[in-house]
């Protein structure tokens, strides 16, 4: 298909473009493919303004007899207005937005036509896989085997094809515990913790159903993990009472009779519809106008997005907790085990694990707990918050789980390799990229369409040297220990960075960030300088 | 004195008293009370290092002995630094007379009983002396340009004659003869006629400040009309003022029935009048009770529970409503060049916020530490603001107390918040002053104007804070200050959309350690600025003597920084030898 096809109108001439922090400026507007490009007028060096069409989160038109205003609101929360001179011309635009926007061929997207210079599609796709993963943690290849039962992802379709399981179960045993998991999403483990030997696991819920079905494969695979030890633990991301609802459309949980030693905990962390509405009425609240405090108080509450931040921080301290302090093994699930298991289990080894905290070892996380452990990106971010459209699968489980990060990172300054801009870049990457890495939904998917050949993945790309300096923390000094967040609620902050970015004071932040970086420098310097000398 | 406050004390010592964690309420330490003349001190027993916490008597805001368990007798201490301790007495009669030992430790009846009189009472009386001048509202006024061929220092307060709450020393304009003066005194509450807080001299616009009119539903008085005129004529550049009210329109209205009220525009030519609606005394005083009730601690650690409670607080609501004040003012001076008289009712609670905030957004001078302890001397103490009634130091009226000064700062600080880089001081600048505001350890703060101050011979008997805080300030220096930067020069303009206000939880929360970032972005700054600074000394070979005038000061260092630090934090560390 064609995209000329959608372009009714490809140019039009003395467009006035209204957008944060920029004066009103008249130019020419073309559309593309895949982009609105503007560009201006007369001797400004300035380089046109360049909008993936993908990051369009809703269009609103209000034509008039000889001309016409657009408004369009991005999923980055940008909002731009075009000032269009022509009715007809106004109409045309607004049309091939709509339909260019829209489009949901995989194939088709920009990373498919994006080929940057410095880029190459023979460099390697993703950052490392299982099997590399596995062969960096020699203290568990005595009781952890790579398995390859998932390799032509018969026997889960949203796993990658290489898992880390208990080297006492043999493949047959996984592909049996599978049947009994929804979506064929066995445990698996995501974590070891070298001091005290105990590990993370995530799974999907068992498909107990309504007469407590038992799956002897499952619970010979559980009973594995904590073989030798006393206790492990289930968090299970659901409240006790939906998961016994969940036993009447064939799902369930763990019982006690049947997985002795394991101890089930249920923290209820909300996901879906309830977390799609709670950013949509954030953001709404961040563009409220009127200037009471009351009114932005009680929206702010009425989001329930901190609500939502807090209990996901207090989940992952919990899980934490299990394993550090107390040396128990956890498993952690809700229902499909593509969301909140993967926002828990992450954070968790965020809190935990110094490695995960460097730049390369966060992207690596963000690469193995969520793009190769399925979670479905296409169908959560499809639309962010402004958008009119029916939701369907819609829901910020990846910008949660950044603001977390962010909350950790406010609380610990130093501790984390990389900055507050590297959490922004990939809030915007996910609903928009020029990058395949966000593409489709699972690996499977992304092997079929070939994203891995034919585009480029955003986590190589911001480990080059450049970009690399870019997302560094200044004030990174690793910490081997634990970093346990205060889920207080004077602790957790709205993240200004990201919901307030097209304001003045989001403005007035950067350019503190900026002043931070020039003394770390500054500082440093002299300090090098003089470690040099004395070696010499 | 001392022998006073020790007969208070009933029981200087009681052992094995719990102290509980308030934040976690899991953890308890056992230990030794002590009541001394000025101290309330808690010894953990039996731990490698000596852990001990000292509270100060002036600073208790209120003791509540809780009914008895089995293990024995709760006491609960509230500090108006948001410091709450929870001990727990073995024996109901022992705690009985901590409770009220203590009831009296913490509200004198008399000046000389505040803890200013006592501290570091034997250092040299010439020296101490001496600390006082360093700030000098002279030197301030002279800054501004003052006096010049607009403005004039008038004597006509000279020994407190026509105002008992103003300074001696006033400014008016050059045309305000003596009589406009006295005539425009007698028409404005407890004397306070309209002057000068702040000129503007890159284009003579000025703040000036006052009381309400006398003006009931219909009074007139020529010379304070004649006063205002003066002000206008004194501002070359326009032809007429604002006057702002800085109370709700209800209030002020209602202070008409009293023959109090606010200037009618017919009476007076060349004025626009304004209110700008901030609330009362009164009503502050219960938003921070309200809000200090709901912050969200250990009991409740919901965020909804925490958010409706800091909204129905109106606490955020209030500061704001100063802000847009001092931003409303600012723009006035600064983009229009129009001169402004501000008042509420007295003129030293409303008006001293509005006019401050108004200073530390026009002038980064303003910004610096000595700036914002000139400012505080200039609005706050020299306009008398009545700190003794508002903060509480002595036995008094509960009704007179409220958190004026603790808005003020807390507005500079969210303003510092906005702007990260256009402050020389930190967070805990501010945090300190809040403290001694209220710790009476200094006698900056003590009474409620200039005459009784003079009166009560405090730059005599008392240390002044500011030299102190001066002595210190490598602490208080905010790391990001870019005095050359763009957002630090010239006029802030600050947004004031209700995000921009937030809970101040270093504040508030100060004590409850385990909520605050675990990590300091400021500490670390500074850390690595001192190691880049020695290097640069060993480099240089060159001992920089960067404090060397205040090497007399050293002398009180020593010992009294530790003594604060105890004050500051609350519980120390300090190693058993």
């Amino acid at each position: 298909m064609e995209f000329s096809e959608h372009i009714k109108t490809a140019n039009v001439e003395d467009v006035v473009l209204r957008r944060p922090f920029y004066q009103p400026t008249k130019g020419t507007l073309c559309v593309t493919g895949h982009h609105l490009i503007f560009s201006n007028r007369g001797g400004d060096s300035a380089r046109p303004f360049l909008l993936l069409l993908r990051n369009i989160d809703a269009i609103e038109k209000r034509p008039s007899v000889s001309s016409g205003t657009i408004t369009l609101k991005c999923k980055d929360l940008c909002v731009l207005q075009l000032d269009i001179p022509g009715m007809e011309e106004c109409l045309n635009i607004a049309s091939s937005i709509e339909s260019l926007s829209s489009l949901e061929t995989v194939s088709e997207m920009y990373p498919f036509f994006y080929r940057p210079p410095f880029l190459s599609l023979q460099d390697q796709w993703g950052l490392s896989s299982t099997e590399q993963h596995y062969a960096q943690m020699k203290e568990i290849h005595d009781g952890w085997r790579v398995s390859q039962v998932n390799r032509d992802y018969s026997v889960s379709p949203s796993y990658p094809p290489a898992v880390i399981v208990p080297h006492s179960i043999d493949d047959e045993t996984l592909v049996k515990a599978a049947r009994f998991r929804q979506g064929g999403r066995f445990p698996v483990l995501c974590y070891y913790h070298r001091e005290t030997g105990t590990v993370i696991m995530r799974s999907s819920q068992p498909l107990s159903g309504a007469n407590r079905k038992r799956c002897r494969e499952d619970e010979l695979l559980l009973q594995a993990v904590i073989d030798g030890s006393e206790l492990g633990y289930i968090i299970d991301t659901r409240s006790s009472q939906q998961a016994q609802q969940a036993r009447m459309t064939g799902g369930g949980f763990e019982s006690k009779s049947c997985y002795r030693g394991w101890k089930r905990l249920h923290r209820q962390l909300e996901k879906g519809k309830v977390l799609q509405e709670s950013l949509i009425k954030l953001v709404e609240a961040c563009g409220d106008q009127s200037h009471s405090v009351d009114r932005w108080l009680s929206k702010l509450e009425n989001s329930k997005w901190l609500s939502h931040v807090q209990t996901a921080l207090s989940t992952a301290g919990l899980v934490a907790e299990c394993v550090e302090r107390d040396g128990h093994s956890v498993l952690v699930h809700g229902s499909e085990g593509t969301d909140t298991s993967l926002l828990v289990s992450s954070l968790a080894q965020l809190i935990l694990d110094p490695d995960s905290r460097t730049l390369a070892g966060f992207l690596g996380l963000l690469e193995r707990e969520w793009v190769q452990a399925g979670h479905p990106f296409q169908q959560r971010c499809a639309h962010s918050a402004y958008s009119h459209v029916r939701l369907r699968h819609e829901a910020p489980v990846f910008v949660l789980l950044l603001d977390c990060v962010w909350q950790l990172a406010r609380q610990f300054p130093l501790a984390m390799g990389f900055s507050e801009p590297l959490l922004l870049r990939l809030a915007k990457e996910v609903y928009a990229s020029d990058y395949g890495t966000f593409l489709c939904n699972s690996d499977q998917e992304r092997c079929v369409t070939g994203v891995k050949e034919r585009t480029h993945c955003l986590f190589q790309s911001l480990l080059r040297a450049n970009e690399r300096q870019h997302y560094s923390n200044p004030l990174y000094e690793r910490t081997e220990l634990a970093i346990w967040p205060s889920i207080q609620p004077p602790s957790l902050q709205l993240w200004k960075g990201l919901f307030l970015q097209w304001t003045d004071d989001a403005l007035h932040l950067v350019e503190a960030q900026k002043v931070i970086q020039n003394l770390v420098s500054q500082c440093h310097r002299p300090l090098n300088e003089k470690v040099e000398n004395t070696d010499g | 004195m001392e022998t006073i406050v020790m007969e208070h004390i009933r029981l200087p010592k009681v052992e094995n008293v719990r102290l509980i964690d308030t934040v976690t309420s899991r953890r308890a330490s056992v230990g030794t009370l002590y009541l001394t003349a000025t101290h309330t001190i808690f010894v953990e027993n039996e731990t490698e290092i000596l852990t001990e916490t000292w509270v100060l008597h002036s600073l208790v805001f209120s003791v509540e002995k809780q009914a008895s368990t089995t293990t024995g007798c709760p006491l609960l201490v509230r500090c108006k630094n948001f410091q709450v301790l929870q001990f727990v007495i073995p024996q109901e009669r022992d705690c009985h007379d901590v409770h009220v030992s203590l009831l009296h430790l913490s509200r004198p009846e008399h000046y000389e009983e505040l803890y200013c009189f006592s501290y570091n009472a034997n250092s040299d009386r010439e020296d101490r002396r001496k600390a006082w001048d360093f700030i000098n509202l002279k030197a301030e006024y002279s800054r501004m340009g003052l006096p010049n061929h607009l403005w004039k220092l008038t004597p006509a307060n000279h020994h407190y004659k026509v105002s008992d709450t103003y300074p001696a020393d006033l400014y008016v304009p050059k045309s305000a003869t003596p009589p406009v003066i006295m005539g425009s005194s007698k028409f404005r509450s407890r004397g306070r006629f309209p002057t000068l807080s702040y000129y503007y001299k890159e284009n003579h616009a000025a703040i000036c400040r006052s009381s309400q009119p006398l003006s009931g539903f219909s009074a007139r008085c020529l010379e304070d009309e004649q006063m205002l005129e003066a002000i206008v004529r004194s501002n070359p550049r326009s032809d007429f003022m604002y006057v702002v009210d800085t109370r709700p329109k209800l209030n002020a209205m209602a202070n008409r029935a009293a023959g109090k009220g606010y200037e009618n525009e017919d009476n007076y030519s060349n004025i626009k009048f304004h209110f700008v609606g901030i609330e009362n005394i009164h009503v502050m005083r219960n938003s921070l009770q309200k809000m200090l009730e709901e912050r969200g601690l250990a009991h409740f650690p919901s965020m909804s529970y925490f958010l409706e409670g800091l909204e129905s607080s109106g606490w955020l609501k209030h500061i704001k409503a100063v802000v847009d004040a001092g931003v409303f003012i600012t723009k006035a001076i600064a983009e229009e060049g129009i001169s402004v008289l501000v008042h509420c009712s007295d003129g030293w609670d409303r008006t001293a916020q509005v006019c401050s905030v108004a200073s530390v957004l026009l002038d980064p001078y303003y910004r610096t530490l000595k700036g914002l302890m000139v400012l505080i001397e200039r609005d706050w103490v020299s306009f008398g603001h009545k700190f003794s009634h508002r903060n509480n130091h002595l036995n008094g009226d509960p009704k007179e107390v409220s958190p004026v000064i603790d808005q003020f700062l807390e507005c500079v600080w969210q303003l510092s918040e906005q702007f990260p880089c256009a402050f020389e001081y930190n967070e805990r600048f501010l945090i300190t002053i809040h403290h001694h505001v209220y710790s009476c350890q200094y006698g900056n703060f003590i009474g409620n104007n200039q005459k009784e101050r003079t009166e009560l011979g405090l730059q005599e008997k008392t240390h002044s804070l500011w030299t102190y805080l001066w002595k210190n300030r490598t602490d208080y220096i905010n790391p990001l200050y870019r005095p050359d930067h763009s957002q630090t020069q010239g006029v802030l303009r600050p947004l004031t959309a209700p995000y921009c206000f937030k809970f101040w939880g270093a504040l508030y929360n100060r004590f409850d350690r385990g909520i605050h970032p675990r990590q300091s972005v400021m500490e670390y700054l500074m850390a690595i600025r001192e190691e880049t600074q020695q290097l640069e000394e060993q480099d240089h070979a060159v001992r920089q003597d960067r404090w060397s005038d205040d090497v007399e000061a050293s002398s009180m260092a020593g010992q009294e920084v530790c003594w604060y630090r105890d004050q500051q934090y609350g519980r120390t560390e300090r190693v058993m030898i």
